[in-house]
């Protein structure tokens, strides 16, 4: 430990001031396709050396934001820059400069990990004994080093995932884009996977950018913007974000109408309240002292009744005024991503 | 710990990959998918035989009686049809691969890569080439039994044609499967225009006696020089429509504009998704 520490402090100083500007610069990005509009004029940087989150539901853009910011499409407005190319104008330079991991798998399962990844290095330019050096180490760092010479065909979901990450960090890419990298791996496999990212940033000062639909994995992150319908809703760290929130968070669950109860608390408490399908949201400070008051206040209302700290999920509908998932969207996300993606 | 500390040594991204790494690694990537699968294997060694014997029996004693074209036997005269053929079927299928790598996502992973376009088309293209074209060199193997006894020479242009004839419908396949989602929707589009491509090549029956619109047709089929150009070179007392040097420059025109037309496909600007 003591050794290695002492290997990473050299390389440290010189990264370091190596990219004072932003990594990834969106600036009023607009995407529509032919009849939807996906991305609607959304703007953020992205830090050197820092793990971003991109959070939304299916069909809040995200994808779409993704696919712009790795040249595999071109935006209707706006700029993406990464590492000083702009995505439409400079594809070339640019997937010099990034490494991708697309949600859906990417490698072959018909060749093994050493291969893959030997193509892998011939595709970016890479050859000879300086490749398969190189092969081996990314190898060794993901934990596969052992299992190089067999088919990936043989591996398990996570080990593949693996293989993925090694492909995409291959080249030395200064900016990692994952699209939600977790998709599809059971909950040690997706530990696994941010620990490496977390690593990435903290000893290569990988700059790593993740779409998620997952709140613990961007309760995670550094820094994360939210979307919704195209929209950027929140920018901040996760901290930040939840502070907003005043105090703590009340759900009711009403045992009748939750609009009108949602009104009488209103006029009784003077707080603010917000329906969300029959349940009652509040946001209060000591919100312990709250519940007791609310309860008697209207006996036989109220079926249930939950008071916590702020969550991200609280963020999103505290920013948007309704809940991460809701039935409909999520079937008419599903529907686009399938048209997007025809896995 | 050697490793790691090797790992951060970030060598600046070298210059660029050029078109012949990543089209090389994209034709090995094609061959080694190949053997890996047996079953495609014996496909490709079995099909040319059971084919020929098939089809060129069974067209031989039925259509005997007809007098035949030349005085050859059926069977000799299907020979060339057949290996053209194999070499038809195996191109075109080889590409099914582009779809099956744009769904397995490894087309994706290929397009984020500073790549040029040109490498995709030229790797791809290159190794469904190579390998229709050794399947049909090894159709050349039965050759004695069609009573064909090949010089050196002569096995170097038959290669040529074949590999002239490989390129061109392996890079017709490739532009015909890049925008394509489905293999069902691919096998559509092969049924409607390249079996009758292949019938009305000269394959089945010679050019001289075709009806004549069939005969326009059939001068307008680039497999047509295929089948003429093997003709010639296997049986050099056929009757052939065509000379040699002007087949072989058809092919070759063939090829290249297949070629360009494979290009344009992959270079099409769309607002569709690349993958």
């Amino acid at each position: 430990m003591v050794s290695k520490a002492a290997v990473f402090a050299d390389a440290g100083p010189e990264v370091e001031h190596a990219s004072p500007a932003p990594v990834i610069s969106v600036q009023n990005l607009v995407h529509r396709y032919e009849n939807r509009t996906a991305l609607n004029g959304v703007s953020f940087d992205v830090r050197s050396a820092e793990l971003f989150g991109l959070l939304g539901p299916n069909g809040s853009g995200k994808t779409t934001l993704f696919r712009i910011l790795s040249t595999l499409m071109v935006p209707t407005a706006g700029r993406a820059i990464v590492m000083g190319c702009d995505a439409a104008l400079e594809p070339a330079r640019l997937r010099r400069q990034i490494g991708v991991v697309f949600q859906a798998q990417s490698v072959d399962l018909k060749l093994t990990a050493y291969e893959n990844l030997w193509h892998q290095g011939h595709l970016y330019g890479l050859r000879g004994s300086a490749l398969k050096t190189r092969v081996g180490e990314i190898l060794t760092r993901v934990g596969l080093a052992d299992r190089a010479k067999e088919r990936v065909e043989t591996f398990s979901g996570g080990m593949q995932r693996r293989v993925e990450l090694a492909k995409g960090l291959l080249h030395h890419p200064g900016v990692l884009l994952l699209d939600e990298p977790t998709t599809g791996l059971d909950p040690g496999a997706r530990r696994d996977l941010w620990q490496y990212l977390q690593m990435l940033r903290d000893e290569e000062h990988v700059s790593v950018l993740v779409t998620t639909h997952l709140m613990e994995e961007a309760e995670r992150c550094d820094r994360l913007a939210i979307m919704n319908e195209g929209n950027l809703v929140a920018l901040g760290t996760p901290a930040e974000l939840k502070s907003e929130i005043g105090g703590d968070v009340i759900m009711l669950d009403a045992a009748h109408d939750a609009a009108l109860l949602a009104e009488h608390i209103h006029a009784r408490f003077h707080v603010e309240t917000a329906v969300l399908g029959s349940q009652v949201r509040i946001e209060r400070e000591g919100g312990h002292r709250f519940v007791p008051d609310v309860v008697e206040a209207f006996p036989g209302e109220i079926q249930a009744i939950s008071v916590s700290k702020p969550a991200l999920e609280d963020v999103f509908i505290h920013r948007t005024g309704h809940k991460f998932w809701s039935e409909e969207r999520e079937a008419s996300a599903e529907e686009t991503t399938k048209k997007k993606k025809g896995r | 710990m050697a490793t790691q500390a090797t790992a951060l040594a970030r060598p600046v991204a070298s210059a660029s990959a050029g078109v012949m790494l990543p089209s090389f690694t994209l034709w090995w990537r094609e061959i080694v998918r190949f053997y890996r699968q047996p079953t495609r294997v014996v496909g490709v060694l079995a099909s040319p035989l059971v084919f020929w014997l098939v089809i060129g029996s069974g067209f031989g004693t039925s259509f005997r009686s007809g007098g035949g074209p030349g005085q050859q036997h059926y069977l000799d005269y299907f020979y060339p049809g057949a290996l053209i053929m194999i070499v038809l079927f195996t191109s075109i299928f080889t590409m099914m691969s582009v779809i099956e790598d744009r769904k397995e996502g490894f087309l994706l992973s290929v397009l984020v890569a500073p790549v040029p376009r040109t490498a995709i088309v030229l790797g791809k293209v290159l190794g469904g080439t190579t390998l229709s074209a050794v399947q049909g060199m090894i159709f050349l193997i039965f050759a004695p039994f069609a009573g064909v006894h090949l010089d050196p020479v002569q096995v170097l242009l038959v290669a040529v044609v074949v590999f002239l004839v490989s390129f061109s419908l392996t890079a017709l396949g490739f532009a015909i499967a890049w925008p394509m989602d489905s293999s069902q929707a691919f096998h559509g589009i092969v049924n409607l225009f390249l079996i009758p491509l292949w019938l009305l090549s000269g394959a089945l029956f010679p050019v001289a006696n075709a009806s004549k619109w069939i005969k326009v047709i059939m001068r307008l089929n680039p497999l047509t020089y295929g089948v003429e150009a093997l003709r010639g070179l296997l049986y050099p007392g056929a009757e052939t429509t065509f000379p040699l040097p002007s087949a072989m420059a058809t092919l070759l025109l063939f090829s290249l504009v297949m070629f360009a037309l494979a290009f344009l496909m992959v270079n099409r600007r769309t607002t569709r998704p690349a993958a």
